[in-house]
């Protein structure tokens, strides 16, 4: 099942719908790298409120995502990690270092254009 | 050959019972015995043992004539034991008065001590009173130690009993004690720690505060274990994976109030400090997420 990439003005939206396979996975970190140049955007928002398992791949495909995002320019929030995946995820190690975290899309759309106002 | 066993068998049971049989009634008539002389000098021996007592500075957190009502209960309580050999209107009184010496603060050692006492003290008059008649004074002192030493087993375990249900019942209440996860102001929550954190107690605070976060749509959370003296490596771990969790839900935590042995406790798991945000004190943490949360604090007008 692949993940929609919307575009909304500045900022990249991908919403996973369901548990994801590694596949998947790979798929959109291959498609959120390439058009975040395309469509020259500032900020992307990875939303995994419907993922109700987090597993070491996914976490570190995450992580990936952002820093590689990062490379390409731009900031990566990620938005609705339920709470017992989020205590779940640090108590395997997988704390998502160095990536944003928001509470929902709403707050990560805040976050980024709060961002983006401090660089303009 | 057999049968000739068999008999001889029924002979020795026969025997034995017999033996059980006097035994039994001889003691009872000496504990018959003894029982009348304690009540003859119920006054003069209650007394000597209260003597004894204050004597001896038990039951210092008592008064003269509390211990003197308290020892003429226990004292008629202890005669009716040795007289019907059942110890369980003893071991209600000694639940009873357990009940009412615990709270003001009588120790063990001084329960166990004041019934040896009496019982150092009846054996003496017995000593006194059949001094002349060794033998007699043997038989009696057969009759009266086993039971006495159950009366004394009795009481101290009935006081024990006693105190670990007051504790059960103090440490069910310290962990029903909810700790509250409250909003102070718009994005920002206070969780307020007080008590021992046990690992069962750290799993629920994780729980209520994220699903708090949640519900509160909190940006800074602030926590506060002024309250807690001190905490083992796996709460400390427990705290630290709070941190974390919160932050993957998008807020950030402030611990503040945490004490030299908690910081020590810190400072050996090696705790990422990067990660860790803490102020000394809870107004400093509150001053702290206002700052975070954009807030400014104004007086508008000196306090009346």
């Amino acid at each position: 099942m692949e993940v929609p990439i919307l575009k909304q003005g500045d900022v990249l939206i991908a919403t996973f719908q369901a548990a994801l396979s590694d596949a998947d996975l790979n798929h959109l970190r291959r498609g959120l790298v390439q058009e975040v140049v395309k469509y020259r955007s500032r900020g992307v928002i990875v939303d995994v409120t419907a993922m109700d398992v987090m597993d070491s791949f996914a976490s570190r495909t995450l992580r990936e995502i952002a820093h590689m995002i990062r490379l390409r320019g731009a900031d990566t929030v990620i938005v609705g990690i339920q709470p017992e995946v989020a205590f779940a995820m640090v108590q395997l190690g997988l704390t998502l270092e160095g990536v944003s975290t928001a509470l929902d899309l709403e707050e990560g759309l805040a976050y980024l254009i709060q961002k983006f106002k401090s660089v303009d | 050959m057999a049968k000739r066993e068999s008999s001889a068998k029924d002979l020795g049971t026969g025997n034995n019972q017999a033996v059980a049989l006097t035994r039994s009634e001889d003691q009872s008539e000496l504990l018959r015995e003894l029982v009348a002389h304690l009540r003859q000098n119920r006054n003069q021996l209650r007394e000597e043992w209260v003597g004894r007592i204050s004597e001896t500075r038990l039951l210092t957190a008592m008064t003269k004539e509390e211990i003197f009502a308290e020892a003429t209960s226990v004292y008629d309580s202890y005669v009716e034991a040795l007289e019907t050999e059942t110890f369980e209107a003893l071991q209600a009184y000694a639940r009873n008065l357990s009940e009412r010496i615990i709270p003001r603060g009588v120790e063990t050692h001084e329960v166990v001590g004041i019934v040896l006492l009496l019982r150092d003290v009846l054996a003496r008059s017995l000593f006194a009173k059949y001094q002349t008649d060794f033998k007699k004074l043997n038989r009696i002192l057969d009759a009266y130690e086993p039971a006495a030493n159950r009366i004394a087993n009795t009481v101290a375990v009935g006081f024990v009993q006693e105190r670990e249900r007051v504790i059960r019942q103090q440490q069910e209440a310290i962990r029903e004690l909810s700790t509250p996860v409250l909003q102070v102001r718009e994005r920002l929550l206070i969780l307020p720690i007080i008590g021992v954190i046990d690992p069962q107690r750290a799993r629920q605070l994780t729980e209520q505060l994220l699903r708090g976060i949640r519900t509160n749509r909190a940006k800074v959370v602030v926590i506060d274990i002024t309250g807690v003296a001190a905490m083992d490596v796996t709460v400390a771990n427990h705290l630290v994976q709070t941190v974390e969790a919160s932050r993957l839900l998008g807020a950030t935590v402030i611990v503040t109030g945490l004490s030299p042995e908690i910081a020590q406790t810190l400072v050996t798991i090696g705790v990422d400090l990067g990660k860790m945000n803490t102020v000394g004190d809870l107004q400093g943490g509150i001053e702290q997420a206002e700052r975070l949360l954009g807030y400014k604090v104004v007086t508008l007008a000196e306090p009346r």
